[in-house]
């Protein structure tokens, strides 16, 4: 029963993402459905995780597509920190499009499904949460750093209607992007030591070398916001590291 | 009942020479008001602007004449080209202007902030009584919450107001953000003001001529340097305005891109507002800066006041359910003293039975008939109260409360003595 719960939050994930489309057009009644499609869908994929837990006997998310649902929930519960206030709302048309997307996408591959999990350790269950509350956070920054980027271009080119959709200001954007990133970091440092403390010789593998790069490419740019690094280079530095995150990690960490 | 009148004249009907014909400063406003209460015996507010001279009047009898009168005799020579120019409402119809007018809805720029506080201004100036008072206040109500409700007031209907805006687009709230003006001139000015307004602090004042530099950055708190010592002042301010009278560019690309290599990345708004202009236009395609001249920030305008005419309609709606929320107080002031004389004849009546038979009751029988008798009262009183505060919002208060008045004879006991 609770493996229903996916339609409600998909529902309105998928009707939050239209509806950012809508507050394009100018801040109003769209904005405020979307926030609460968002809210109300993030609620129904709560319980349908509590649900998983419940009738799991070991960690119901170890399957690529378990991870991706586990995923989606908290890169969209990372989101309501700030999206629901009306300055960072149109921060949801980078993120709810993409989190509606995977959360089908886990859907279709059985990650929402309620049965028996894998046996897996506590130690794997804790390095898996921290991993996948790391990369959320880093989906959050990279959606940050494309609207920067977005806005940045319509102020460079001038566009009248500049001032008509309420994006968050630049540097507020920045800001932001680079706080996320550094929580994020702080998680993944956890979860590779988590993961490294049951480490044996010969583990070793792909999927730890691109997660590794991973936390270089992103500690850097955080060096090198210090040496100016900042605006347009620190939002690019930003997406080239999330597309390690979305393209090459998955297919290093489940093809294998 | 008070009649509420309005008479006035503004820029919809009548030219500029007209307007400052009678166009008052708030003293003589606090004077005019005085004097019309006093010799009409009633209540008054006058409201002058650059757009608008209104005379708001509330007495029992109607006072158009009067009010009428009274513009025109501001009008001088120019009486009667004022007289056809005027526009006279009255109760619902004249809230309902000075609700609009307090929305910023009758301006000339929709939804413009002014206006909000010359209403206020005017309203502690002039002479109210019960229903002025209650008509500003509920005008005030109405202009706070058109502006809290849409967005007719958010964006910016100036060029100074949208360089501002872009300056918040960039960098968000501008407190500690520094400005460099360029020029100090009445565009330079405005701009300034704008963002110190929006929380920018002024810290340099360049201009060509020392001592007009030096006048404009008393006002506003800056430095003052000469235009040749600008180069170093870019690697400390946020936003550069610009406004100078030069013939040519007065900043170039290599100056700011020099500027660039210490900021470390912060980003830079330059805003020249100069023809021609002061500022290199390849300024803009370095990484971090942004650069707006008077054009662009013209067509910015443009669009957010057709933004502005947009949220018009869902202001207007907002300013006519305050109006019928003053229709309805007003409709109901005659009938809450009808109803309040009623109940008074009431108590009067049972208070003289009670005295009358008082000696016959014991303590404990006495107080039994008081309760009872009260009890009564108030069922009784209680349907026909509920009715005629009906009827007052239904507009038929007026007949209502003529009709008891006469079946209770109310107020001809007082009239006979």
């Amino acid at each position: 029963m609770a493996e229903l719960l996916v339609v409600p939050a998909l529902l309105a994930y998928g009707e939050a993402a239209f509806a950012y489309a809508g507050e394009l057009r100018g801040p109003g009644l769209a904005g405020r459905l979307a926030t609460w499609g968002v809210r109300l869908g993030w609620l129904a994929q709560t319980a349908l995780l509590v649900g998983q837990a419940a009738s799991a006997e070991g960690f119901p998310w170890g399957t690529w597509a378990g991870s991706l649902n586990l995923f989606v929930w908290l890169v969209v519960g990372a989101y309501l920190i700030w999206g629901c206030t009306p300055r960072y709302r149109l921060l949801g048309l980078t993120v709810m499009p993409v989190a509606a997307a995977l959360l089908a996408l886990a859907w279709a591959g059985g990650g929402t499904a309620v049965d028996d999990g894998e046996r897996s350790g506590a130690v794997l269950a804790v390095h898996a949460a921290l991993m996948l509350a790391g990369f959320a956070g880093l989906m959050l920054a990279a959606g940050m750093a494309a609207l920067y980027l977005w806005q940045e271009r319509r102020l460079k080119r001038h566009e009248r209607g500049v001032l008509k959709v309420r994006v968050p200001p630049l540097e507020a954007l920045d800001g932001l992007a680079a706080r996320s990133v550094l929580g994020s970091l702080v998680l993944l440092t956890l979860g590779i030591g988590v993961g490294a403390a049951s480490f044996e010789r010969g583990d070793f593998d792909a999927a730890m070398a691109v997660t590794l790069g991973v936390w270089v490419t992103y500690a850097s740019l955080l060096v090198l916001r210090h040496e100016g690094w900042r605006g347009r280079r620190a939002a690019h530095l930003n997406l080239a590291g999330f597309a390690l995150v979305a393209i090459v990690l998955p297919l290093t960490h489940f093809a294998a | 009942m008070s009649l509420l009148t309005l008479v006035g004249v503004s820029h919809h009907r009548a030219p500029i020479e007209l307007r400052e014909r009678i166009a008052l400063d708030l003293d003589a406003c606090r004077a005019l008001a005085q004097q019309l209460a006093q010799r009409l015996g009633g209540e008054a507010v006058v409201l002058s602007t650059c757009n608008r001279t209104e005379l708001y009047l509330a007495r029992e009898e109607d006072a158009e004449k009067e009010a009428a009168a009274a513009v025109t005799e501001l009008a001088g020579d120019r009486a009667v080209d004022i007289a056809s120019a005027l526009y006279r409402l009255r109760d619902e119809a004249a809230a309902l202007h000075l609700f609009r007018v307090a929305a910023g809805l009758d301006s000339l720029v929709p939804g413009e902030g002014e206006i909000l506080g010359q209403v206020r201004s005017a309203f502690e100036a002039g002479a109210p009584g019960p229903l002025l008072d209650r008509l500003f206040r509920q005008a005030l109500h109405t202009g706070r919450r058109v502006r809290l409700e849409t967005a007719i007031g958010e964006s910016p209907a100036s060029v100074p107001s949208a360089a501002a805006a872009l300056a918040q687009q960039v960098f968000g709230e501008l407190h500690g953000r520094r400005v460099l003006l360029l020029g100090a001139g009445k565009m330079c000015e405005a701009t300034a003001r704008n963002l110190v307004s929006r929380g920018a602090e002024i810290a340099v004042v360049a201009n060509r001529t020392l001592a007009h530099g030096e006048d404009l950055a008393r006002k506003l708190g800056a430095q003052a340097f000469a235009l040749d010592a600008v180069a170093a002042e870019l690697e400390h301010v946020d936003v550069v305005v610009s406004a100078t009278s030069a013939s040519g560019l007065v900043v170039s690309q290599s100056t700011v891109a020099h500027a660039l290599r210490v900021r470390k990345g912060r980003p830079l708004l330059l805003v020249d507002l100069a023809v021609p202009r002061d500022l290199d236009p390849a300024i803009n395609g370095l990484a971090g800066c942004f650069l707006y001249d008077v054009d662009d920030l013209r067509a910015v305008v443009e669009e957010t006041l057709s933004g502005r005419r947009g949220e018009a309609a869902s202001a207007e709606r907002l300013v006519a359910e305050e109006a019928a929320r003053f229709r309805d107080w007003h409709a109901a002031r005659d009938i809450v003293p009808t109803i309040a004389s009623l109940r008074a004849l009431a108590e009067e009546i049972r208070d003289s039975e009670l005295a009358r038979a008082g000696g016959r009751l014991s303590e404990r029988e006495r107080r039994h008939v008081e309760s009872v008798t009260s009890q009564i009262l108030a069922k009784l009183l209680h349907l026909p109260t509920i009715r005629m505060k009906e009827a007052a919002a239904a507009a038929d208060g007026v007949v209502y409360a003529d009709v008891v008045r006469h079946l209770f004879g109310l107020g001809e006991e007082e009239r006979r003595r």
